[in-house]
């Protein structure tokens, strides 16, 4: 499979895993590791992110991982910053998965506020991976302000219910000059090929391993649909197209005045 | 079913009024009874999580008790789908228990005669040194109606004493205003649990009968305050035993529905308080104690109508009950609870406000939740939230 370039890292896997809603981090290692991802999200608020000793930092080996911290829990830009230096300061990662989401049900991003912070981080030195809304403008505006990706959500986060934004995310794909990572809401390794057929470049999968009666499994079978789907899209996938090419098709005399000359 | 009731300008007391859930009305009784099986049966097929008064009556109904089985199954699918296989750990740290009211069901009643003790903020910091020795990171303040030694600047300089050790600060003290709330939180409270006990305005006056608390619309608004003033997490609860728990089930998910719409970035928690014995308080005084099989209906009665709400459990439940009551729906529980100021670390014998039945380590409850599959989780939230001054 062709590397994913993000800022100026490459990886292998196209498949990022989150390490919330695991029954026990033991299980949430096995199934990283089954996942064949190379970029872990960790919520800021649910480490010690300053004690390497953590409960679940310790199980992530970052030799073998990129730990990509996120800013759950931040209401406005002016907390999703002050998260981030936190995150950076103690892990010397200057990658931040942004994350503004000021209400706290759908867990829907806040467009305005994740602009706002994206910028200030920017300017700031990091590299910034910003959590959206299937919103083809605002993508714009973050490639335009120096994002590394942008990561568009499929559906509400943890629905599992699958790509409901497919039309704006269709666009974001076509327009993006920066890799498109679909997140929020995959919830079946199908939905997670239709992303990469679409020409996702790379997608985040966390409930529909964490919550799986087997995630360690499950874990292999998101590995395996991303690698197809992939696959499948440089491939030149055949069109589904007209049921039926037209025996007399309405140009045949342009040919035909053609062999005349 | 969607949650499409608009509240506009409406206020708490005036939905209720409206809907004859304050106790003005006889209407309720005959429409819960009225459910039939098969209205519980098309609810189940299709539990998703989304509030309808409707829908909640069918749930809570006598029809529905066939089903608890059923609806316990969905409630945790849908608990497991929204939060993980996951727990959060907290512990409560009582600071007073001198209290300027007379609540019938309380083991802190002012009438009551017992020895009354209070912590000094250097008093309450050893207490958080025994707590935060145990693993928590998580706590809870409580207090009694204690305005004169407990008051907010008390609570604003604990508050930061406290954030040098715990992650998440909440409170369930007496009744704030709004600007004082405001104040908690900028010092780091991130959370208040303030119960209505019991949404029966008639119910109400008769069991607080004195102190600020025995104003039914002073305390109905205390959730609005709350919510205005930014905080981020806001815990209900009706004090099970004291009404009807239906008609009360159905008032609370009223009022949680108000105010997710109205402050819409403000977290709602239910919590499940059973009346328990206290000092100078025999539970032969209450007529509408609570059955372990209600409780169950009605916390998973209220996940299938809001699937993202925090419900929270604590040490008054039996270790039995609670082991088994983390896979219905429960995403918060504390753990070796002392309910009494001083009780981890000074004063053993100051009077308690209820008796906990859970008498477990929090060593030992975080085995039984790993037991059940569950991830018990000390850290949620970090302390870098709140912008230092």
């Amino acid at each position: 499979m062709d590397k994913l370039k993000i800022a100026d890292r490459e990886f292998d896997s196209r498949l990022l895993v989150g390490t919330g809603k695991f029954a026990s981090n033991e299980l949430m290692a096995k199934a990283i590791e089954a996942s064949g991802t190379q970029i872990v999200t960790v919520a800021l608020r649910r480490v010690d992110i300053e004690n390497e000793n953590d409960d679940m930092l310790s199980v992530i080996d970052r030799d073998k991982y990129l730990l990509l911290v996120n800013t759950s829990g931040a209401r406005d830009a002016d907390e999703a910053v002050r998260l981030a230096k936190l995150s950076r300061a103690a892990t010397g990662i200057n990658w931040l998965k942004l994350e503004v989401t000021p209400d706290p049900y759908y867990l829907l991003p806040d467009p305005v506020e994740t602009l706002k912070a994206a910028e200030i981080l920017i300017k700031d030195g990091f590299i910034v991976l910003p959590y959206i809304n299937a919103d083809p403008v605002l993508a714009k505006k973050l490639e335009d302000i120096g994002t590394a990706t942008v990561m568009p959500l499929a559906s509400p986060i943890g629905s599992n219910r699958g790509i409901t934004t497919k039309e704006a995310i269709e666009i974001i794909i076509e327009q993006s000059n920066v890799p498109v990572v679909i997140d929020a809401g995959l919830g079946l390794p199908s939905h997670v090929a239709e992303a990469m057929e679409m020409g996702a470049d790379a997608v985040l999968v966390n409930t529909a391993i964490a919550t799986a009666a087997d995630p360690v499994a499950m874990a292999k079978a998101f590995k395996l649909a991303v690698e197809a789907g992939r696959v499948a899209k440089l491939s030149g996938p055949a069109r589904a197209g007209d049921k039926a090419s037209a025996s007399s098709p309405l140009t045949g005399f342009l040919r035909g005045s053609e062999n005349g000359q | 079913m969607v949650s499409d009731e608009k509240y506009n300008g409406l206020s708490i007391a005036e939905l209720l009024k409206q809907k004859q859930l304050d106790g003005s009305g006889d209407i309720w009784r005959a429409r819960i009874d009225s459910v039939t099986e098969t209205d519980v049966e098309k609810v189940l097929a299709m539990p998703t999580g989304v509030f309808n008064l409707e829908k909640l009556i069918v749930l809570i109904s006598p029809a529905a008790r066939k089903y608890i089985e059923q609806m316990a199954q969905a409630a945790n699918r849908l608990t497991i789908q929204r939060f993980g296989r996951v727990v959060r750990m907290y512990a409560p740290l009582y600071v007073s228990n001198y209290c300027n009211n007379s609540c019938r069901y309380c083991g802190f009643n002012r009438t009551h005669h017992y020895q009354r003790s209070r912590l000094t903020i250097a008093q309450a910091m050893k207490e958080a040194d025994v707590i935060a020795s145990e693993g928590f990171r998580d706590i809870l303040l409580v207090s009694g109606e204690d305005r004169e030694f407990i008051d907010v600047d008390y609570l604003v300089e604990l508050t930061k004493r406290l954030r040098e050790k715990f992650s998440y600060i909440a409170v369930e003290i007496y009744q704030l205003e709004a600007e004082e709330y405001a104040r908690l939180f900028k010092a780091g409270v991130e959370g208040v649990t303030i119960y209505q006990e019991t949404y029966d305005r008639q119910q109400y006056q008769y069991w607080h009968p004195a102190g600020l608390k025995a104003d039914y619309d002073r305390r109905l608004i205390a959730a609005d305050s709350v919510c205005s003033a930014g905080m981020r997490e806001i815990g209900l609860g009706v004090l099970l035993g004291l009404k009807d728990w239906r008609i009360e089930t159905l008032a609370m998910g009223l009022h949680a529905n108000y105010l997710m719409k109205r402050y819409w970035k403000s977290h709602v928690s239910f919590s499940f308080p059973r009346i328990r014995p206290a000092t100078e308080v025999e539970s032969a005084q209450f007529e509408y104690l609570m059955s372990d099989e209600y409780l169950v209906q009605m916390i998973s009665a209220l996940r299938l109508c809001f699937a993202d709400a925090g419900e929270v459990i604590s040490t008054r439940e039996s270790a039995l009950f609670r082991d088994n009551l983390i896979k219905t729906g429960i995403t918060k529980t504390s753990a070796g609870s002392k309910t009494n100021p001083g009780g981890y670390s000074q004063c053993k014998d100051a009077a308690e406000q209820f008796k906990i039945d859970d008498d477990r380590s929090p060593e030992l409850v975080t085995r039984a939740i790993k037991r059940a599959g569950f991830e018990p989780v000390w850290k949620d939230w970090d302390r870098a939230f709140v912008k230092s001054e």
